[in-house]
């Protein structure tokens, strides 16, 4: 069918056998794609599939090593994004590329900006211009406000706008619900099918499949690389097309019972943090919090409500205003953070690149880091340089990081076994009370699994988990209690027996702040 | 494993041999121009490393060059860049010339006492950028070359009116110098007036620093703080607590520098004395990739191309060739640094990723 199709040149975009290989990562084999003009097309696989290589060659970021790409029956080759755009293609970036302190109009026209004759910029003409795209997406805003100024569904809006603006009739949205509550899914998904139902395409990235089956008219899935399967919502279900993903075998975050002991581990009373510039609003406002052996607590939330700067304040890296922390009873309010490492606290950072990892050292190193007061990898003021090897050894066995051996750099690993050795190292020193941030963000679906296997046999085992994540049904399904945390404090704690992603998502966007069940 | 080993090494100092090669190449086609004969001066420049006496000079004088380069590297390894080692020194070298010549001693214990002095003095200076990058967050950078005017200008003041010794009576001598160090504060000589001893207390440094860096809980924090100091930070190491503290260490070796010359040399503090060094030493680090092996051969190739550098004038070439031949090497290993890093970074990656791939 496909090739009858081609040959009318009926499809917005079509990509024949591209192969991109990259050193390290699992880049592009023998890809196929056929999007029809006026869809929603989802591309979904794993994270690490290879969707992101794939949006990159048809954007123009890197040169397929073989295959063709043709728009809108053109075959093309795109050094650039600069040539991408100019065959219509644009491309909603998961991280917004918004200036801040610039208004929506300036934002929306910045590289493309109308001048008059006399060589200034055209607000007029740009307002216009843009006030038409507004009403063809529904939605309404106040060019003249700044960015600053808006959520983050409404930013998603504006550099939708941005890329519409540049004449793109054919657009790309990477993983663009990964940021949003459920609410502004909805929304988000409003705003597409209009433009679906102007004539645009729409390509759209994800690995959450619920969205997928409910919006997207066609779907392309893709695993380890290549492209497996073609369907649509009416041909398939979300277990089929979660089998087809990962190939079978699917990892189930649930599956627990409670073995919440009664020693309270951690306890968080009532603790105040400063914002970050001077006099602006606490970043943590009375929060309280009790994690006990055996147990994992979940922080639901929206990233940038006061998740990080609670790991910060357990961890003793910024300093409360109010309030205390202690361990097993212990105030450690004042207690500096090698010490309340050393009394088994432990930290999987919230960016494994930024906190994790000495990207450019070895293994062996990476794996001691944080650790020099342990006695056997040290002796007085020296590191014991075997000692530490074969412990980083150890800890590649037992968390099955894939990797040639513990003298490799660690920017030579894929995410996932960088994931996984971090993961390993905070484990490694038998914690009491772990800090997991994200702890399986950006990780294919093995190790996932593992992660998540680890985590639970430490809670049986006694471990105490502070769990943040982003993923409501990791939280869900670990959790045995939810905190959701909204501007700096907790609204609502939930029962995960009882709490779905949506109603997490209600309480997220701060709607709704139930009193604490 | 070893191989492994192995390749790094010899990947670490490709770059610095090319960078070499290549100001060798450049400045061979700076004489074509100007019309000398680029063989001849080669060959006499290289023709001198037979001579015992060049060797000798060359000893001595990449002595402070080792010592001023492990000052730099120390800041390197934190991310911080020294540049003040010229005005730590200088600072030292007053502070010892005249507290040092002050006291009296039995010769061992003036020695230590003259390099406690110096390295104090020097520790005291570059903890003025330190304390200023981690109070104020002033740039290290601009602070210690702002410090470097302030260090000579101060020093010299000081000198001129405080300590300068033909100051009252028939000043007609152009070596205007303090009073000279008692004899027990003269740093031996390994062969008379051609090599002194300093050069030892050079290469200890310089086995010191590795041991710091490369095996001790301390180093191993600052490694890692300069590699990533995020992740430092998330596991206690205090990041301000390890800039202030790789600060004053720098600053103490610094303070170190000029002591081949004075305590070993002109045993008195002049105003050009050591003059250059702590700047050179940044060179000699950046050659010697900030490693104490690296760091020992830079110093003897700097050291030999200045001690040799005057037989070019015999020949009519002007020696200037050698400070642009230095001008050009640092250059050319910074480009070629990052250039080869990037092409070993991604075999590592490659092979890395086949090893896995084969494995599984």
């Amino acid at each position: 069918m496909s090739e009858q199709a081609q040959a009318r040149g009926d499809f917005a975009v079509e990509l024949r056998g591209i192969t991109k290989t990259f050193p390290g990562v699992i880049a592009n084999h023998d890809v196929n794609l056929s999007v029809r003009p006026g869809t929603i097309h989802a591309i979904v696989g794993e994270n690490g599939a290879g969707k992101s290589t794939l949006m990159k060659t048809l954007y123009g970021m890197h040169q397929p090593d073989e295959g063709s790409i043709t728009v809108d029956g053109v075959t093309r080759t795109f050094r650039s994004p600069t040539d991408a755009i100019a065959a219509g293609i644009g491309m909603v970036h998961q991280h917004f590329m918004l200036a801040d302190n610039l208004t929506i109009t300036e934002n929306i026209i910045l590289g493309n900006e109308p001048t008059t004759s006399r060589g200034r910029i055209d607000f007029a003409a740009a307002h216009a211009r843009i006030g038409a795209l507004m009403s063809t997406l529904g939605v309404d805003f106040d060019l003249d406000a700044p960015v600053s100024s808006l959520g983050v569904g409404q930013r998603q809006r504006v550099e939708i706008l941005k890329v519409l603006y540049r004449g793109a009739r054919i657009l790309i949205l990477d993983e663009p619900t990964a940021v949003l509550v459920p609410q502004e899914v909805i929304e988000l998904f409003v705003t597409l099918k209009r433009l679906v139902a102007e004539g645009a395409t729409v390509i759209f990235i994800s690995h959450k499949l619920d969205e997928v089956l409910a919006n997207c008219d066609e779907i392309t899935v893709i695993r380890q690389g290549t492209t497996v399967a073609h369907t649509s919502p009416r041909e398939t279900d979300r277990r089929g097309l979660a089998e087809l993903m990962v190939g079978g075998d699917l990892p189930d975050p649930s599956g627990r019972d409670t073995h919440v002991r009664d020693s309270v581990l951690l306890e968080v009373a009532a603790i105040d943090v400063a914002g970050t510039a001077v006099g602006s609003k606490l970043a943590l406002d009375q929060v309280s919090l009790r994690v006990r052996s055996g147990e994992i607590v979940g922080i639901a939330g929206v990233e940038g409500n006061g998740q990080f700067e609670l790991c910060e304040a357990i961890l003793g890296l910024v300093p409360t205003v109010r309030g205390s922390v202690s361990m097993e009873g212990r105030d450690i309010s004042h207690t500096p953070t090698r010490e309340r490492i050393n009394a088994g606290l432990s930290y999987i950072p919230f960016d494994r690149h930024r906190e994790g990892l000495l990207l450019d050292a070895p293994l062996w190193e990476n794996t001691f880091l944080g650790r020099e007061d342990n006695r056997r990898l040290t002796s007085g003021l020296f590191t014991r340089r075997r000692a530490i090897e074969a412990d980083s050894r150890a800890i590649i066995d037992r968390f099955g990081v894939r990797t040639p051996s513990e003298q490799v750099p660690a920017f030579a690993l894929s995410g996932g076994n960088q994931q996984k050795l971090v993961v390993g190292r905070e484990m490694a020193s038998d914690p009491k009370v772990l800090l997991a941030a994200h702890p399986t963000r950006g990780v294919d679906v093995g190790a996932q699994a593992a992660i998540w296997d680890e985590l639970r046999h430490a809670r049986d085992n006694g471990l105490g988990v502070l769990l943040v994540s982003a993923d409501l049904e990791e939280l869900i399904g670990l959790s045995d209690i939810i905190l959701v945390m909204y501007d700096g404090r907790i609204t609502a704690q939930l029962d995960p027996a009882e709490a779905t992603p949506e109603m997490l998502g209600t309480y997220m966007t701060g709607e709704v702040q139930g009193a604490r069940s | 494993m070893n191989r492994q080993k192995l390749q790094r090494v010899l990947v670490t100092s490709a770059s610095s041999v090319l960078a070499i090669i290549v100001a060798l190449v450049i400045c061979a086609v700076i004489l074509l121009i100007t019309g000398k004969d680029p063989v001849k001066a080669y060959s006499t420049l290289f023709g001198a490393a037979g001579e015992t006496k060049v060797l000798q000079g060359m000893l001595n004088r990449a002595t402070p060059l080792m010592i001023s380069a492990a000052a730099v590297a120390i800041g390197f390894k934190m991310n911080l860049f020294n540049i003040g080692v010229e005005g730590q020194m200088r600072v030292a070298l007053l502070s010892t010339a005249v507290i040092g010549g002050a006291v009296n001693l039995p010769a061992p214990l003036h020695i230590a006492f003259c390099f406690v002095v110096a390295m104090a003095t020097g520790a005291l200076w570059s903890g003025i950028a330190g304390w200023l990058k981690v109070k104020r967050n002033v740039n290290e950078v601009i602070s210690t070359i702002m410090l470097n005017f302030i260090a000579l200008s101060v020093v010299a003041w000081s000198f001129d009116t405080f300590f300068r010794l033909d100051k009252e009576g028939e000043s007609t001598s152009l070596l205007v110098k303090t009073k000279d160090l008692p004899r027990s504060a003269w740093f031996p000589d390994l062969v008379d007036r051609r090599l002194n001893g300093m050069l030892i207390v050079a290469i200890v440094i310089l086995i010191l620093f590795w041991v710091l860096v490369w095996k001790t809980k301390f180093g191993f924090q600052l490694r890692a703080s300069g590699a990533n100091s995020g992740a430092a930070r998330a596991t206690g190491v205090n990041p301000k607590r390890m800039i202030f503290i790789s600060m004053l260490i720098s600053g103490a070796l610094a303070g170190l520098v000029g002591m081949r010359a004075l305590m070993g040399d002109v045993h008195a503090y002049q105003n050009n004395l050591a003059e250059q060094q702590g700047f050179n030493g940044i060179a000699v680090a950046l050659l010697g990739r900030n490693h104490p092996v690296g760091i020992f051969f830079s110093a003897l190739l700097f050291g030999f191309l200045g001690e040799a550098s005057g037989r070019l004038q015999l020949e009519d070439i002007p020696k200037e060739i050698v400070t642009i031949m230095t001008g050009i090497i640092v250059l050319a290993v910074v480009i070629i640094n990052e250039a080869v890093k990037r092409w070993d970074d991604r075999r590592i990656q490659r092979r890395a990723a086949a090893m896995v791939e084969a494995a599984s």
